[in-house]
């Protein structure tokens, strides 16, 4: 029998990107919030530069829970299971992935909430790609944009503004949505590789401009500024000058004193009543089984988590998992086309062995609907990216260019000269949501636990193909003009487990397709939330964690505003 | 366009060519290979003909040149065989299967075990295995294993020195990698500069030091995707 503990006005599940954030407009607004983190806390001292560890070993400093719980995949219903990766995208601890992530901090371009009804206003209704279940945002980026402005004050974002209230500044990016005022810190600093990459995008009459990152420019708000040491890739940063909700929102919210932050505590469902509406959460820690009453309870896990949880969750109100009477939970899952990459090989060291993935050079002319599609036969495009980032392991293991086989004598000669010599663009471009991806629970797979873990059965389609040969040609171009004697394209690969996904508990309006309304509240059941990009039907060209953060303080400002209703 | 300080100064000197994309072979260090270095850790995981036939395949994949030093001298065999009995423990069984499957094949085609065989009969019965072609090997190839074995071979050879591999921070200095550094100068970032070469493990720093990660920790398997397959965040 579960330990019942004292009722409290809020639980947040997972205390990471989203809730990490969303605990602050909470307790700021005299709620009293308890925070369920399956992780524990970790300390700079636990952030030591070592490639192996972060990069190869799934974090073993952190509680495992993740890697026991990793999602199978298969690209359609009737394919065989792809290999099944040992390592989580994600990780657990106080601050979530926020701790390891580049922390890149872009906002959605304004197109991105209004794909549907714009494709059908430039283009013809014909243009919507066959197959795509793509709906409009039920608001648009005007709505979202003082969230961004918060989220940005309180985590710390450097960048470059390139839109002020529609005055246009050629530093930045020209095609952002506007934005209230500039970013609370200058952008990080160049390096001679991103000088030289934004030398060749401007001499393709392209507007280069460095990227916004959670990562301190200069010191702020207490915490250091960036070390540029070379880390940062799935690394923690053992200066804070990472913006991670655990040394941000987080902790800001603990001295309101109204939360209470709980580690190592695995929640296992969503309780609800009879008459439909959730009382609380139950939880594992330390072998006893604990149950969290709540007038709210906020899901605020990664994609997969989320999703999983609600499935998990079967009651009579709910027989086919919480909130999903209509069948969408798990619906309109995507995850960002981050392959199909291009790498370059220059004639000189690029001296790029330090640095970080948000130290970088920017190209958004070919992202969203910055370009007339009319005589293309896609829609969206993609953020082109190159940064200063380079450890010896993953430079010992360049490709070779088709110059030099994979080992011995040669490769050796090759990597002795080359391995400061190349560079892999980050292009993120446009996926969307598609009528045969989706998430469920696999049927044979299970956690240590018992539990089934989540199955992913998503391919790229038509429309992630057309964008990422267009784009990859945009990007040749660019590393031909910057003086590259070889590039060379990757793969697409398939949609598998990713640092990068979406949907699954979709926002919108109509409840026959989406799980939340628009302000992240379940239309089944009215006191439960879901925080986090699995709320999101689009993705842009860009990184989630902003977007997801700057909706999770929407959905926690509506609550603290709207308490009575909302928790009945 | 190389890394080693000697090179600096032949590249003062005028003496280095310009910039290419394959490295013109230093005379210097045009030497015969080392004689084996002797074992200093005790064997942890592999029995001793494994761990003897582990390096003469590790000899080959990075071999000691005249490029200078190579895997052996890094001691990749001996990362591979400490993390076999740790965080790599879920590799134990490919490494036994695998090697007994590859001296198998040396002992049916060349009449010798692996390690007995000349560089070039070990070099072409290498290739078979990246090539899916020593036979005994479950679907879908021996490649599996080759991969496998080159994953951990880079990692012993190019990782921390604080995990066993990487000894006298060779692989470090093979592939130019300035070092471990806990900040890093806006000029240290610039074209044409070359930061100071240092020799430290993380674990080196006192800030690190108190938290090494334990060695038998059992972890999960890491990924083994090849380049540009992880690429992202």
């Amino acid at each position: 029998m579960a330990t019942e503990l004292p009722r409290t006005n809020v639980v947040v599940v997972g205390l990471g990107a989203a809730g990490g954030v969303a605990v602050l407009p909470l307790t700021q607004a005299g709620l009293d919030v308890v925070g369920l983190e399956a992780g524990a806390w970790l300390a700079p001292a636990d952030f030591s530069p070592d490639e192996l560890r972060n990069n190869y070993r799934g974090w073993p400093q952190s509680v495992q829970k993740a890697n026991r719980e990793v999602p199978t995949h298969r690209p359609t219903a009737s394919a065989p299971a792809s290999p099944r990766p040992a390592i989580h995208p994600m990780m657990n601890a106080v601050g979530g992935t926020t701790l390891h992530y580049w922390a890149q901090s872009w906002r959605l371009h304004p197109w991105d909430f209004k794909v549907v009804s714009e494709t059908r206003r430039r283009y013809g209704a014909a243009r919507i790609p066959k197959g795509y279940t793509v709906e409009d945002w039920p608001f648009g980026y005007d709505e979202l944009e003082p969230y961004y402005d918060k989220v940005e004050v309180e985590i710390g974002v450097s960048g470059q503004a390139g839109n002020i209230r529609g005055t246009i500044d050629k530093r930045g990016n020209v095609f952002e949505g506007p934005r209230a005022r500039a970013y609370p810190m200058p952008p990080l600093r160049g390096t001679g590789f991103t000088d030289m990459m934004a030398g060749a995008a401007r001499s393709l009459g392209w507007n280069p401009f460095p990227g916004p990152a959670a990562v301190n420019s200069g010191r702020y708000q207490n915490r250091a500024g960036c070390v540029y040491h070379g880390f940062c890739a799935r690394g923690g940063c053992h200066v804070s000058a990472k913006g991670s909700t655990a040394v941000t929102t987080i902790p800001k919210a603990q001295r309101t004193k109204h939360l209470t932050v709980v580690t190592e505590a695995h929640v296992t469902t969503v309780a609800v009543n009879a008459q439909g509406r959730a009382t609380g959460v139950n939880y594992l820690k330390g072998g006893t089984e604990y149950f969290q009453p709540a007038d709210l309870v906020l899901v605020a896990g990664y994609v997969y988590e989320n999703v999983r949880l609600l499935l998990l969750s079967t009651s009579p109100a709910f027989p086919k998992g919480l909130s999903n009477n209509h069948g969408q939970v798990g619906r309109h899952y995507f995850s960002h086309n981050q392959q199909s990459t291009v790498s370059a090989l220059f004639p000189r060291d690029l001296n790029a062995w330090y640095g970080l993935p948000a130290q970088g050079v920017a190209v958004d002319e070919w992202a969203d609907d910055n370009f007339d599609h009319g005589g293309l036969d896609f829609i969206g495009g993609g953020n082109l990216w190159v940064y200063s980032d380079r450890r010896p392991i993953a430079a010992a293991g360049m490709s070779t260019f088709g110059r030099a086989p994979r080992w011995g004598s040669q490769w050796k000669a090759f990597v002795k000269a080359n391995a400061d010599r190349w560079n892999t663009a980050y292009l993120q471009k446009t996926t969307l949501p598609h009528e045969e991806n989706y998430l469920d629970l696999d049927p044979v797979v299970k956690d240590p636990l018992g539990f089934a873990v989540c199955r992913i059965t998503a391919d790229y389609k038509d429309n992630e193909r057309k964008v990422a040969t267009f784009i990859q040609d945009k990007m040749v171009e660019w590393f031909k003009a910057a003086g590259a004697i070889a590039t060379e394209k990757t793969g697409m690969g398939t949609m598998g487990p990713t640092t990068h996904a979406y949907g699954g508990t979709r926002m919108g309006d109509n409840p026959e397709t989406n799980v939340v309304n628009r302000w992240g509240l379940s239309h089944e059941v009215p006191n439960l939330g879901v925080l986090g990009a699995s709320v999101m039907g689009t993705s842009g060209s860009r990184n989630p964690t902003l977007t997801a953060q700057a909706l999770a303080w929407r959905t926690a400002d509506y609550v603290a505003k709207n308490w009575k209703t909302v928790a009945g | 366009m190389d890394y080693i300080s000697r090179r600096d100064l032949l590249k003062r000197a005028g003496a280095a060519s310009a910039v290419a994309a394959v490295p013109a072979v230093l005379t210097e260090a045009a030497q015969a290979p080392a004689a084996p270095p002797p074992r200093t850790e005790p064997l942890e995981t592999l029995s001793a003909p494994e761990a003897e036939m582990l390096e003469a395949i590790a000899a080959r994949l990075i071999p000691t040149d005249a490029n200078g030093p190579g895997a052996r001298e890094a001691r990749a065999a001996h990362y591979i065989d400490r993390a076999l009995g740790g965080a790599l423990a879920g590799s134990r069984e490919a490494y036994r299967s695998g090697l007994a499957g590859l001296d198998a094949h040396a002992r049916a085609t060349k009449g010798r075990g692996f390690a007995q065989l000349s560089e070039a009969d070990q070099d072409q019965l290498l290739a078979a295995l990246e090539q899916n072609a020593v036979p005994g090997f479950a679907a879908p190839g021996s490649a599996v294993f080759f991969n496998l074995v080159l994953n951990h071979t880079l990692q012993g050879t190019f990782g921390d020195p604080y995990y066993g591999g990487n000894h006298g921070f060779v692989g470090w200095d093979l592939v130019g990698y300035p070092g471990v550094r806990l900040a890093v100068t806006p000029d240290e970032q610039r074209l044409g500069q070359r930061p100071r070469q240092l020799h430290m493990s993380a674990y080196d720093y006192s800030m690190f030091s108190g938290r090494r990660p334990a060695r038998a920790d059992a972890t999960p398997e890491e990924d083994t995707a090849p380049h540009g397959a992880r690429h992202g965040d």
